[in-house]
């Protein structure tokens, strides 16, 4: 699915990014795992071709990224922060990026699940942080893509979107769609993933399922297992 | 050849976006109103239709490319959350960051055609004389639009910081509105035993205000206004030549900055 070779980037002379060699099949979660300023922004932007890398190749789906736009049709993006243009209404914003993408009818069920009818009048400047973070996520699952990336979405969430979310990105996994997602609430990772690929300092430090996080750090609770790397680390 | 219609086309829906967003902008009608009471006091108190054109190419020399590099900035830095949506979706480059520029450009324009057509049209303009002095004044300042939003654009595509992006954005206009002249005089006077027609006339080229202000004042033929450049650029090219001349010029300014917006925003991290 995603495919990538010994990516190096630095920003000036800061060096996020030396040597990340990562394959991700298709199917299942994978959590991005890593302490502040450990490269899981800059990793998942070099996928979507936002950061340009310094070094290496990346492949989506058999398609080298490097000076393409169309492979993007393959993904849904949710960014970490929410900023819309605030004269637009959040209907408009949804009907705009389907004109720009493609159409759609799933925006609908969307809606429906997060209840965000009363919205679709109301301008984006006056929304809550919860409620545009609903919008953000109406507007990346809803065109059906095979590669889902996530970055920190359960932000703002009341605990009954959260739990929708949750259930949403189970039924994308269960249409055998490949999911990336970063997050610092580890009982969510802990909760929804397959695999978690642990970054620290610019380099894949870990890859592999909880279980075997856990026999790796030998700690009985994937807390205590992701502490355990970071203090031996001292990061 | 079928790739490339579908990304002129999601220039242009950008574009329209990016148009009605800032068309329903408080800003864009304090700038068009702005316009259209200076019309209407220039017009309707002073009754001379020359002489309000040209205390309105004053006006528009230094203040559109005021404008122009604020809105521009401003426009940039404040869409850039969006812009990271746009990124992330499968569009061009260049076709997001042309078309956010022409959205901008275009608004403000609409902003200083419609605030100072109204009330000329309705003094009456297409009976006068002054028609074409009064198109001419609007085409310079949509021209003047164009070069210094691209210009904006430019300097907030390489400035992260927004107040340092500001910062250099109001010092090019005060360099190229106000300096540039001050500098320009001091070498003429400095270096007058030397022969200085063509100095003045590049001069005048590497300033689009400048170049401006000469292309309007040829036009209206007005010799005490013209200056010592002025009175140059008409000796040299003559007055028709002297317009053509001024317009490639004014073309080349703008597009030179859209170049650079299209090379700098395919390099760029987000």
């Amino acid at each position: 699915m995603v495919s990538i070779e010994n990516l190096h980037k630095k920003f000036g002379k800061n060096e996020v990014l030396k040597g990340v060699d990562l394959n991700i099949k298709s199917g299942g979660i994978f959590a991005v795992l890593g302490p502040n300023g450990s490269g899981k922004t800059t990793l998942i932007k070099s996928v979507l071709g936002m950061v340009v890398p310094s070094k290496g190749t990346i492949t989506v789906q058999g398609e080298n990224i490097k000076k393409n736009s169309s492979y993007r049709h393959q993904i849904d993006y949710l960014p970490q922060i929410a900023n819309f243009p605030s004269n637009l209404k959040v209907k408009e914003l949804i009907r705009m990026i389907k004109d720009l993408r493609k159409n759609t009818n799933e925006d609908e069920r969307l809606i429906e699940l997060f209840k965000l009818q009363p919205f679709l009048d109301k301008k984006l400047g006056n929304l809550s942080g919860g409620t545009k973070q609903k919008v953000n996520i109406v507007l990346t699952f809803m065109f059906d893509s095979p590669l889902i990336i996530l970055d920190e979405p359960t932000t703002g969430l009341d605990p009954i979107s959260l739990i929708r979310l949750k259930e949403l990105i189970q039924k994308e996994k269960q249409k055998g769609k490949t999911i990336l997602i970063t997050s610092h609430i580890m009982s969510f990772v802990e909760e929804v993933s397959d695999e978690i690929v642990f970054l620290l300092e610019g380099k894949i430090y870990f890859k592999g399922t909880i279980s075997e996080l856990k026999t790796k750090t030998n700690q009985p609770d994937f807390e205590h297992a992701i502490a355990s790397i970071l203090s031996d680390n001292h990061a | 050849m079928l790739l490339r219609l579908y990304y002129q086309t999601t220039m242009l829906k950008i574009l329209k976006y990016s148009f009605f967003d800032l068309m329903r902008s408080r800003w864009s009608y304090v700038y068009f109103g702005f316009y259209l009471l200076l019309g209407v006091v220039l017009l309707f108190l002073n009754n001379d239709l020359s002489k309000a054109v040209i205390t309105l190419m004053n006006v528009i020399i230094v203040l559109v490319p005021l404008i122009g590099t604020i809105f521009g900035v401003m426009y940039y830095y404040n869409s850039k959350e969006f812009t990271e949506l746009l990124l992330a979706q499968p569009l061009k480059r260049s076709s997001i960051f042309l078309g956010q520029y022409l959205g901008v450009a275009l608004s403000l324009s609409m902003s200083l055609i419609l605030g100072l057509g109204i009330p000329f049209v309705f003094y009456g303009l297409f009976k006068s004389n002054a028609i074409w002095d009064f198109s001419l004044l609007l085409i310079t300042g949509t021209f003047l639009t164009l070069i210094f939003t691209a210009l904006a654009f430019n300097i907030a595509l390489s400035n992260e910081n927004k107040i340092k992006g500001f910062g250099y954005a109001i010092l090019l206009w005060l360099f190229l509105a106000i300096i540039y002249d001050g500098i320009f005089l001091m070498t003429l006077i400095f270096f007058e035993d030397y022969p200085l027609d063509k100095l003045s006339l590049v001069g005048t080229m590497l300033n689009p205000i400048d170049l401006s202000r000469t292309l309007i004042l040829l036009k209206l033929d007005i010799s005490a206004l013209l200056g010592y450049t002025g009175a140059i650029f008409k000796q040299f090219f003559g007055t028709s030549f002297g317009l053509v001349v001024s317009f490639v010029m004014l073309v080349i300014w703008v597009v030179l900055p859209v170049l650079r917006i299209m090379f700098k925003s395919r390099r760029k991290d987000f």
